[in-house]
């Protein structure tokens, strides 16, 4: 999609699911004013989404932004054009990791290593998960969580087994078979 | 008896686990039956979206199809999963090409998704189906001079599929009063707790739950009832001993979950309806409902 200089960044979000009505906004910056995380964005919606329409890809897809999104829906639920500014986020986050940007946050680790437990075992293995995260990034930050862990450990909210069900089989294939289908 | 087709989540069977214990504690006394979808998997989650949104798609589309089968409503306590479910379910119907690939996907594992199934998110289901009366009718311990502040949390009102006011909900104050307790005021009660974020971001997190508990205590609530999502609870519930550490807080805000609160005044022993489970104990604050030793209900007054 990138080698076809007539698609515009514009158009490549557009395309992306449940991306569609990013053409309505309006700049009223109602996305911004409501997100719960916006302290923490190198670029907040109302202007990550002028940087879309401008066309400036790399500035926008290699910051900070967007990964702080906690998918609280406030933007979604208030924005007077109804374009879904928590979906257009999730998809930069999709087109950031396909293209290989590094934006300088953990949670792109995160996310990855979410995904691998999920087609791994078919459900989530929180403790696993966390404890691929950790050793990923920065182990020692896991120190941090140890008393909550033990605690949740002590009152059996943590299996220290994965729950690996037939159902990952069919994760599998259908993620596979999701792959041929283009870029989307 | 009213029957769903039941969907979990992952986080059920692991930090949600008390909440999953009560929810199956208080379904046979309201009438309620809660099958699982056998073998379920993942629905695709955020974290999933965020790596690649089509394929998240697809594996959530697998939950769809295993409960259109079943011909039943599809109900999860999970906001997360609630949220994942319908956004899919809404995508499937919008976006025929994404719909095509998504289908030719499940033949693979023998399966096809028509987009005929009803998400309802169990909080609902308890509102809904059986009501603040309802709930009411079956009180043998009510929970009357119990201060509480309900927490909605934000994926079981937002986006919105028609489910409450997205703001202000009230849905939770309004069982939570037919079961006795008192409401407070709870500005925050649909605000984030940070869910994932608590791992790759945790000070951002605390941060969020530190406002929510402050909020409650601020109002004068002596437990936080939240929504079933085992993140919101987990949240509030197992991270609460850091955001005191952290803030140098002396939070002791014990965390029931609806399910909980309702097997409490249905007259569950505090085993049966899941409490042992919490993290900030419950223990000695409903020891005066469990004891028998709380003040009696107000007679109604003629108006």
């Amino acid at each position: 999609m990138t080698e076809n200089a007539k698609t515009t960044f514009l158009d490549e979000v557009a395309a992306l699911p449940a991306c569609d009505r990013i053409n309505e906004c309006i700049q009223c910056g109602v996305c911004s004013g409501s997100c719960t995380t916006v302290a923490n964005w190198e670029y907040p919606p109302r202007k990550a989404i002028a940087m879309i329409r401008s066309g400036l890809r790399d500035e926008l897809l290699s910051s900070n932004s967007v990964w702080f999104c906690v998918s609280c829906y406030l933007c979604t639920a208030r924005c007077p054009r109804d374009i879904r500014p928590a979906a257009i986020m999730h998809g930069l986050e999709t087109l950031a990791l396909r293209e290989g940007y590094k934006p300088p946050t953990n949670t792109t680790t995160m996310y990855r290593t979410f995904a691998d437990s999920l087609i791994g075992n078919g459900r989530i293995y929180e403790f696993g998960f966390m404890f691929k995260y950790f050793l990923k990034t920065n182990p020692l930050a896991a120190l941090r969580l140890i008393p909550t862990a033990v605690s949740l450990l002590m009152h059996r909210r943590m299996p220290l087994a994965p729950p690996k069900v037939k159902g990952r089989n069919d994760l599998d294939k259908i993620v596979r078979k999701m792959s041929e289908g283009g870029e989307r | 008896m009213r029957y769903y087709a039941y969907y979990p989540g992952c986080s059920m069977e692991a930090t949600g686990a008390p909440v999953e214990e009560a929810i199956h504690a208080i379904a046979k006394p309201l009438d309620l039956e809660f099958i699982q979808l056998e073998d379920w998997t993942c629905c695709g989650s955020s974290p999933f979206a965020g790596v690649d949104k089509a394929k998240a798609v697809g594996v959530t589309a697998r939950t769809l199809a295993q409960a259109e089968k079943t011909g039943l409503d599809l109900v999860t306590p999970c906001s997360s999963c609630y949220t994942i479910l319908q956004e899919a379910n809404d995508l499937l119907k919008e976006d025929h090409r994404l719909a095509a690939r998504v289908n030719e996907a499940l033949a693979e594992v023998g399966l096809s998704y028509n987009g005929t199934v009803k998400v309802r998110h169990i909080v609902e289901v308890l509102f809904n189906d059986v009501g603040p009366a309802g709930l009411a009718a079956k009180v043998t311990r009510p929970l009357t001079g119990l201060k509480v502040a309900c927490y909605h949390g934000c994926q079981q009102v937002r986006p919105s599929y028609g489910f409450d006011d997205t703001e202000l909900p009230d849905w939770l104050d309004k069982m939570a009063a037919a079961l006795g307790a008192e409401p407070v005021n709870y500005p925050l009660k649909a605000r984030c707790c940070g869910s994932s974020l608590v791992i790759s971001e945790m000070d951002v997190a605390l941060d969020l739950i530190h406002k929510l508990l402050q909020n409650a205590q601020d109002n004068g609530a002596q437990c936080i009832v939240s929504t079933t999502c085992p993140l919101c609870h987990t949240s509030l519930d197992a991270y609460q001993p850091m955001v005191n550490g952290k803030f140098k807080a002396k939070f002791n805000l014990p965390v029931l979950a609806i399910p909980q609160l309702i097997g409490v005044a249905l007259g569950l022993d505090f085993k049966s309806a899941a409490l042992t489970g919490n993290i900030v104990s419950p223990k000695k604050l409903l020891e005066p409902y469990f004891s028998g030793k709380a003040p009696a209900p107000k007679a109604e007054t003629a108006a």
